[in-house]
């Protein structure tokens, strides 16, 4: 039964984005030491858009977003087969070092997770990183203006980071991501440990951002991927190998996934049956 | 019986009561017993340095603050001064602070920041701390017996070579300030190194986290993030490690020479607070037995203020770094 099951198992219909793809990534199989934690899910990342991925959890949605700049390469048992492709560049490739992949894809965590430094140097640590010999105070005055932050922070930036509350970590930590103007942001539940107004905030400052950026966003909350996200990615959870396997379940524009679901699955999903 | 006006309140079939008469018995006893103990250390200290003040006191009345600038120590005379002690006390610990602090912070770094297998890291930990437990006689005779005969053909070397140096500026001739305060660095070692892994230990993954998400290499994670965050923690041993090193007696009266001098040399001998006080006792008469609680009370001051200041040093960076007061 099992057997069968596997070789049954659906795999999503293969989801052509009308735009540009900036990051190529097709996971046929993700391990963490022998457990299958997500497998074929082949999710293109369309530049200057929102992606949006949902799914319950255990479904493997930040599994893939953390792999994309590598992210999983911390975890030791993490292998996979597959690749992934940043502006036809292999993400992956044996010579390419880690550090350099996020440096260009840059990241915003699901907890705020500023430095324990001041609110300048959280934001000028990237542009410092990365030896920018230019105007600091300018560019870390734009992205904390950019992360919608800066009237609340402008007067005291040689605080420490840590003594802002939850919301207001997280916009500097989005600050500090895209000071050195990194090509693609993901975010991995950026909102989950912020009340509603900071979570609406964050909402807007995303939309502000694919102007710039092309964003990737892990989402538990289904309204949040309709408010932001351009196209979205449902995943679900697998139980036909014995464990829980994440897959993509169905990939298309956020209307079609919420409006018009193809899949018996995601219609399930988004009209609140199971979560 | 307590009060409780729930008694009627509740469903007929509830189990919940108010605590018994005897619950509330153990309450109060154990806060009582807390307190007691709480007041008893405090008791403690303020009987010791009462005593001590005490018998002091009429060495401070003679000598008043003469006692601290002189430098001779001379009980025929009834000359007593400390300066070369306090002077021999926070070089030696100072020495050996430098050494022992990048020595143990590194360890730390290397122990807790994925650097070898955590089980390994457990096994290197422990022996790291089982140099705390090798009793200070012990170090005192291999200091004697090992370092002395090790550090005595470098010593000659820097010596003829670079002697316009002050720190070279004479030979090692047995014990002395370098022989001291490396023994003294191994001692403070395990104490510095213990409590700056635990400061590593307590940042959170997604610190880690973070700093990597930037695009750091695992150098500038350690450097950039990690060492700032863990910079309280840090401060705290490195406090701890030269409160110990003030403090320490048995290895420093075996090795640092007893000798009243002020010496920039590494090479010169010297002498401590605490090692004047252990090896001037046994044959004291009165008169100096009297001074030397004079110069226990100093050595008392000054454990304190830099207890006292390493603590304000600490909280000052709490809040600077973490925000918090």
């Amino acid at each position: 039964m099992s057997a069968t099951a596997a070789t049954m198992a659906p795999v999503a219909a293969v989801f052509t984005p009308a735009g540009a793809t900036v990051l190529d990534c097709q996971l046929q199989k993700v391990f963490y030491g022998d457990f299958l934690a997500v497998r074929d899910s082949n999710v293109p990342i369309e530049q200057g858009k929102i992606t949006g991925f949902i799914g319950p959890s255990g479904c493997g949605k930040s599994t893939v977003l953390r792999s994309l700049n590598r992210m999983n390469d911390l975890i030791p048992s993490f292998h996979f087969e597959g690749h992934v492709k940043y502006h036809g560049q292999d993400v992956y490739g044996k010579k390419v070092d880690p550090v350099v992949v996020r440096r260009y894809i840059g990241m915003v965590f699901q907890q705020p997770n500023p430095f324990s430094m001041s609110i300048f140097d959280n934001v000028a640590f990237g542009l410092r990183l990365n030896r920018y010999k230019g105007d600091l105070e300018e560019r870390v005055q734009k992205a904390l203006e950019r992360a919608a932050i800066w009237k609340e922070v402008k007067d005291k930036l040689n605080k420490s980071g840590l003594s802002l509350s939850g919301g207001q970590q997280q916009r500097l930590c989005i600050a500090r991501a895209i000071a050195t103007e990194p090509d693609v942001l993901l975010m991995d539940e950026p909102c989950s440990a912020l009340d509603p107004i900071a979570t609406r905030q964050v909402e807007q400052l995303m939309l502000e951002l694919k102007e710039r950026f092309t964003v990737a966003l892990v989402t538990h909350n289904m309204q949040q991927a309709t408010r932001v996200a351009d196209t979205t990615a449902f995943f679900g959870v697998d139980i036909s190998h014995g464990g829980r396997t994440g897959y993509l379940v169905e990939m298309g524009p956020t209307r079609q996934i919420f409006e018009d679901p193809q899949e018996e699955l995601t219609k399930q999903y988004v009209s609140g049956e199971f979560s | 019986m307590a009060l409780n006006p729930f008694e009627h309140a509740g469903a007929a079939s509830t189990i919940s009561g108010p605590p018994s008469e005897g619950d509330y018995l153990g309450d109060r006893l154990f806060r009582a017993v807390a307190r007691a103990c709480a007041g008893l250390i405090i008791a403690l200290l303020l009987f010791i340095l009462w005593e001590i003040g005490g018998l002091a006191l009429p060495a401070m009345a003679q000598h008043g603050l003469g006692f601290v600038s002189g430098s001779t120590w001379n009980p025929g005379t009834q000359e007593f001064g400390v300066l070369p002690e306090i002077w021999g006390t926070l070089y030696s610990s100072l020495l050996a602070l430098l050494l022992g602090g990048v020595f143990g912070v590194t360890i730390a770094i290397f122990l807790s920041q994925d650097f070898i297998e955590a089980r390994l890291a457990v096994v290197f930990r422990t022996i790291v701390e089982l140099l705390a437990a090798i009793p200070s006689v012990v170090y005192g005779l291999w200091g004697i017996f090992v370092v002395i005969p090790l550090l005595r053909p470098v010593a000659g070397w820097l010596h003829a070579q670079l002697s316009f140096i002050p720190l070279f500026a004479t030979d090692l001739s047995g014990p002395g300030m370098a022989p001291a305060a490396l023994v003294l660095a191994i001692m403070i070692l395990p104490t510095v190194a213990a409590i700056t892994v635990d400061a590593f230990r307590r940042i959170p993954y997604k610190v880690k986290e973070a700093a990597y998400g930037m695009g750091t290499t695992r150098w500038e994670a350690i450097l950039k993030v990690m060492l700032p965050t863990a910079s309280s923690g840090i401060l705290a041993a490195l406090v701890l490690g030269f409160g110990r090193a003030l403090g320490e007696t048995m290895a420093l009266a075996m090795l640092i020479g007893n000798s009243n001098q002020i010496n920039l040399s590494l090479f010169a001998p010297a002498n401590t607070l605490a090692s004047l006080l252990a090896s001037s006792f046994p044959e004291a008469g009165q008169i100096e037995v009297q001074a030397l609680m004079y110069a226990a009370v100093v050595l008392l001051l000054i454990t304190l203020l830099v207890n006292i200041a390493g603590l304000g040093i600490q909280q000052y960076t709490v809040r600077k770094f973490e925000g918090k007061v």
